[in-house]
């Protein structure tokens, strides 16, 4: 087994901690400069994808080696081109791809997009470090994912499992409160037993957001089982490409070498892929759909399959990204691409948030597909896949009474169809709807469920077997 | 080809992201693989001007500089096609990675000769005998102990003549000589270039259907072995889970599941339940027939595109010992984009949405190396391909989805309403179709199924009808229709919820052989039958409706997945309750 450690491109250069860059050699001669790129001239022994610092006017910022052809270099500047102009640009270049830092040193922590601190603390430093575009990892050597992560989120616990090893996106709207969920995830989330840790990287936040998620996160940062990256709004754009890959390198090291159970949230993805698009169309690549470049799958692949469980070893990565789908268009590049690699989606809907209920997810529209391995006997409770697909199967059978009561109205339909848009009621606020702060326990989500389903005539379980429904149903609310 | 002794070498130019240009690289040719770099990483040329080529890399290509030395290998990207294949997994230029490290980094060697692959002894028992007149595609030997399936050494092609010699040893390794036909030597493993179709004597016209365990593939849209299929689908739609059940149950003799750009979870679970499943016709295990090449959507984008190729070279290779081969490869949507990816960043002018201009040719050379044939040993065996195809945001007018319709014999289209509402499989029996009913159709008649056809044809009036009295029935209420219209939306119910559903998950339903399959269906047809008669008998409707059906859709879970008798002989049962309600 090779040593993850160990320097990628092969160079012998001694560690030069998180930003490398202090090279012998600087270039000055700027050719071109337009929207994050720069093309420097003149230079050579510069590999592509290497990490470079870029001086100007006593500023110092940061790069990435996009192109080199013969003696011309393409940068993209994380922190933008602003204000600069060809005279007076130097450029180390550090000789290797970026790598970071990484170890405990990070959690309890709270930085900046590239990893330096906002909290007035010293620059974070580890033994190791790694370089942050990952390696993909051997699938032979996976896991498959077959623990729950519980979040405490009834909703989620109950219809949409989150598997340790599992990515499962959050496909939302603007307006909708997909951060107070995330960040509800990033507060609750444990995995029983095991030591927890939570990773959770902002992209494009505003500050009224970053004020909400660091004043909801305080408890879990100050019990150093937490690390916070955040890259607001205003923050340069570029520097969200990194985010991400910051993150994930420090959650590989957690999961992996130090055996922790690591959520990762990443929220906002949409934020991310514009960031992506930006260079590319500075690029001038040929765009696939809606401007975005045609290896958007393949980039944004390279983030979520960074979640899994490795064989023999403690610790697992499950990444729960966040979207908002413009103009609620699933179809969009983002979400859609999103979807073909995730394992499943939680999908939030306006509709449901308009009946009152948080967290308003779509629970028809959203899926574990890793669900049925991590729930279930000896996982959570024997009943909780059977109980799960009747609830959504009843939801589903209700949804349709609703809608034929639109069309006849109540009074016209059968007693069943009755029941069930009673059942529809009860679920919405017996078990859907939950405080910001309501922590649940599996046993009392499972129970909710059951107590909703005790609305419809015993004959409409179906998926239920005898021996559960004795077991578990409540007796019957309403008399016959 | 290639001057022997001195290394014919080169130094990089440009570099961005997995496209490269290199200058000074004498005679190199198209397709020829190069190593890069200190890393020695593997790239292929893919142009040629001049004095420069044009390269695509097989790695990540971080750290590679302008001025880097690039050496030119004389061989095409090459599979070690030999015994040990099955039961294995590989990456996309078929390097084994049972033996890889953990972490995929570029420092693995690109040799598809891993020391493992290398040591391992097989033992060759020859089935000719020297002074034999052989030619290519005969049988030399095999090599017992190489997966489920008998492992034949084969003449390769090319190869004719008098057999001058066999080994005497008892224990050999893949590149031991095993035979010399005339002055050639036959090694146990073969090299092949992946890109290049293996030769065969003729495609042979006899239809002979695929059973692949899934009831709406093996009743509605059958597919003949040597055929390709498209899988088309938006994601949540199934489509991974179906191809799964297809290399678990369908009754091919090897499987080959080539993982393109999909997730790495997924392959540990193929993998993981490939290697637990008991295959009923051998008594190993599902994996002993199945080779599985994987090349998840964060390796290496151009390994990716050769991963294609890979997979239909391997199921070739067994194609020609007479074994009949299933290749199902998801998806096929990410290896177009690795053509796309490679295609712009190389300045090709785009044809739609950004995809080059020879996509539609690509497409059609790959599922036209399905076929049924006769080998060059004169065995009949076939390469059936099964491609996913993953159109964005659920687009069937995309090209990938569009171009790919034109050169497959079936098409199984996911529906993402089917999918939504748990109806799995999600096939589609609106936008499915097979092209091969007719002859599948004769060749169950001469098989002892006669009804087979009849039966497909009702069911299928049987679902068009149901989906138009459904469509009806929104707008004006079912309860609104006449008796025999509301028959037709309860049929539809139980031949969709009783036969066309299926529970992958379940060990009676995941799998269906034909006869239970036709018993079901034969099952729901006699029930719509008699309903129909109830109704004109002036039985009422909600009466019929709201009787008991649990018997009928509960069939196909409380059976046996072969148990056809125990289907049938629910029947009378079921109508003799049916009938009392009259």
């Amino acid at each position: 087994m090779t040593d993850p450690t160990t320097a990628p491109s092969g160079t012998e250069r001694p560690d030069e901690g998180p930003n490398p860059g202090v090279a012998q050699i600087s270039h000055g001669d700027v050719r071109e400069l337009r929207g994050p790129l720069l093309v420097m001239g003149d230079v050579d022994d510069v590999g592509w994808d290497e990490f470079a610092t870029v001086d100007f006017a006593g500023r110092e910022r940061h790069g990435l080696v996009l192109e080199v052809d013969h003696d011309l270099v393409t940068l993209q500047v994380l922190e933008g081109t602003d204000a600069m102009a060809p005279g007076g640009v130097r450029v180390r270049f550090a000789g290797r791809p970026l790598r970071i830092p990484v170890g405990s040193g990070w959690l309890g922590r709270v930085c900046n997009g590239r990893g330096e601190p906002l909290d007035g603390g010293p620059p974070v430093t580890g033994d190791t470090t790694l370089p942050v575009s990952g390696w993909p990892l051997n699938p032979v050597y996976r896991e498959p994912p077959q623990e729950p992560v519980l979040t405490g989120i009834s909703v989620i616990d109950a219809l949409t499992t989150l598997v340790r090893g599992q990515k499962l996106p959050i496909f939302s709207v603007p307006g909708l409160p997909h951060l107070t969920l995330a960040t509800q995830i990033a507060a609750q989330a444990t995995s029983g037993g095991t030591t927890f840790r939570v990773v959770f990287a902002a992209m494009g936040l505003t500050h009224a957001d970053i004020a909400f998620v660091r004043d909801r996160l305080e408890e879990r940062s100050a019990a150093g089982e937490l690390v916070l990256l955040i890259n607001a709004a205003d923050d340069p754009v570029i520097e969200r490409i990194l985010t991400p890959r910051i993150a994930l390198t420090i959650a590989e090291n957690l999961a992996y070498t130090e055996g922790h159970d690591v959520l990762v949230i990443m929220s906002d993805m949409t934020s991310y892929a514009e960031a992506v698009r930006e260079v590319s169309a500075a690029r001038r690549e040929i765009p696939a759909r809606r401007g975005y470049p045609g290896y958007l799958y393949s980039d944004l692949a390279s983030l979520y399959e960074r979640c899994g469980r490795v064989r023999g070893q403690q610790g697992s990565v499950t990444i729960v990204p966040v979207l908002t789908m413009p103009a609620g268009d699933i179809t969009h590049p983002v979400p859609d691409l999103t979807g073909y690699i995730t394992e499943g989606q939680i999908v939030l809907s306006p509709e449901v948030a308009a009946r009152g209920i948080y967290p308003p997810v779509d629970a028809l529209s959203s899926l574990s597909r890793l669900m049925r391995s991590g729930a279930g006997a000896g996982r959570t409770r024997e009943d909780h896949l059977d109980v799960a697909a009747q609830v959504l199967a009843a939801l589903a059978h209700a949804r349709q009474s609703a809608e034929l009561a639109e069309l006849v109205g109540a009074a016209a339909l059968s007693e069943t169809d009755r029941s069930y848009i009673a059942y529809r009621g009860l679920l919405e606020q017996g078990l859907l709807n939950q405080g910001h702060d309501d922590r649940r326990s599996l046993e009392d989500t499972l129970d909710r469920a059951w107590s909703a389903l005790a609305a419809l005539p015993r004959r409409e379980l179906t998926m239920l077997s005898t021996e559960f429904l004795d077991r578990y149903l409540p007796s019957e609310p309403e008399a016959t | 080809m290639v001057a022997v002794g001195k290394p014919r070498t080169g130094a990089i130019v440009r570099v961005s992201g997995p496209l490269m240009e290199v200058d000074g690289v004498p005679d190199v040719s198209m397709l020829e693989v190069l190593a890069v770099g200190p890393q020695r990483i593997s790239a292929e040329t893919v142009a040629i001007a001049g004095n420069r080529a044009t390269l695509q890399a097989y790695e990540y290509t971080g750290g590679v500089k302008v001025g880097d030395t690039v050496e030119a290998t004389g061989s095409q990207l090459t599979g070690l096609l030999g015994p040990g294949l099955l039961g294995a997994v590989f990456d996309g230029l078929m390097r084994p990675l049972s033996s890889a490290p953990l972490w995929l980094t570029q420092d693995r060697t690109t040799s598809t000769d891993d020391p493992a692959t290398m040591e391992r002894i097989w033992t060759f028992v020859p089935s000719v005998a020297v002074g034999d007149q052989v030619s290519p595609g005969d049988v030399l030997g095999t090599v017992p102990g190489a997966g489920s399936v008998e492992h034949r050494a084969l003449v390769p092609p090319g190869i004719f003549g008098t057999l001058t010699w066999l080994t005497s040893e008892m224990e050999v390794h893949a590149l031991d000589p095993i035979a010399r036909v005339g002055t050639q030597e036959v090694l146990l493993s073969e090299r092949w270039p992946v890109r290049a179709a293996r030769p065969f004597r003729d495609r042979t016209a006899g239809v002979v259907p695929l059973h692949t365990g899934q009831r709406v593939l093996d009743l509605m849209y059958p597919l003949a072995r040597g055929a390709a299929a498209a899988v088309p689908g938006g994601f949540g739609t199934g489509k991974t889970m179906m191809l799964q059940q297809i290399a678990k149950w369908s009754d091919a003799d090897v499987i080959v599941y080539v993982g393109c750009g999909e997730r790495g979870n997924e392959m540990a679970d193929v993998l993981d339940g490939l290697s637990q499943l008991v295959d009923e016709r051998t008594g190993g295990k599902l994996i002993d027939r199945t080779v599985i090449i994987a090349n998840t959507s964060n390796m290496p984008m151009m390994a990716r595109e050769a991963s294609i190729y890979t997979g239909i070279c391997v199921a070739e290779y067994y194609r020609d010992m007479g074994y009949d081969v299933v290749v199902i490869a998801d998806s096929t949507s990410r290896w177009a984009e690795a053509l796309r990816e490679f295609a712009n960043r190389n300045g090709d002018l785009p044809a739609e949405e950004g995809y080059p201009a020879n996509l539609a040719s690509e497409l059609a050379a790959f599922y036209e190396r399905a076929g049924r044939v006769t080998t060059l040993g004169g065995q009949t065996a076939s390469v059936t391909v099964i491609g996913a195809v993953s159109p964005p945001g659920g687009d069937m007018t995309e090209p990938v989805t569009t171009d790919t319709q034109r050169f497959v014999r079936c098409l199984w289209l996911l529906d993402r309403d089917l999918a939504y509402s748990r109806h799995y499989p999600a096939v589609s029996w609106t936008g499915s179709f097979t092209r091969d009913e007719e002859a599948l159709g004769r060749w169950h008649t001469a098989n002892g199924d006669p009804g087979w056809a009849p039966r497909r044809a009702r069911a299928a009036a049987l679902l068009a009808e149901a989906d138009r009295l459904g469509d009806l029935a929104e707008i004006i209420g079912a309860n609104s229709l006449p008796g025999h219209e509301r028959m037709v939306l309860l049929g539809g119910r139980l031949l969709r919820d009783g036969v066309l559903m299926q529970n992958a998950l379940s060990p009676n339903d995941g799998f269906c052989s034909a006869e239970k399959g036709a018993a079901l269906l034969d099952l729901v047809l006699d029930v719509v039958d008699t309903c129909q008669q109830l109704v004109e008998r002036g039985v009422s409707a909600t009466t019929i409706e709201q009787a008991d059906h649990g018997p009928v859709l509960r069939a196909r879970e409380e059976t046996g997945p072969a148990d056809a008798a125990g289907v049938a002989s629910r029947r009378a049962d079921v109508v003799r309750k049916l009938e009392e309600l009259s």
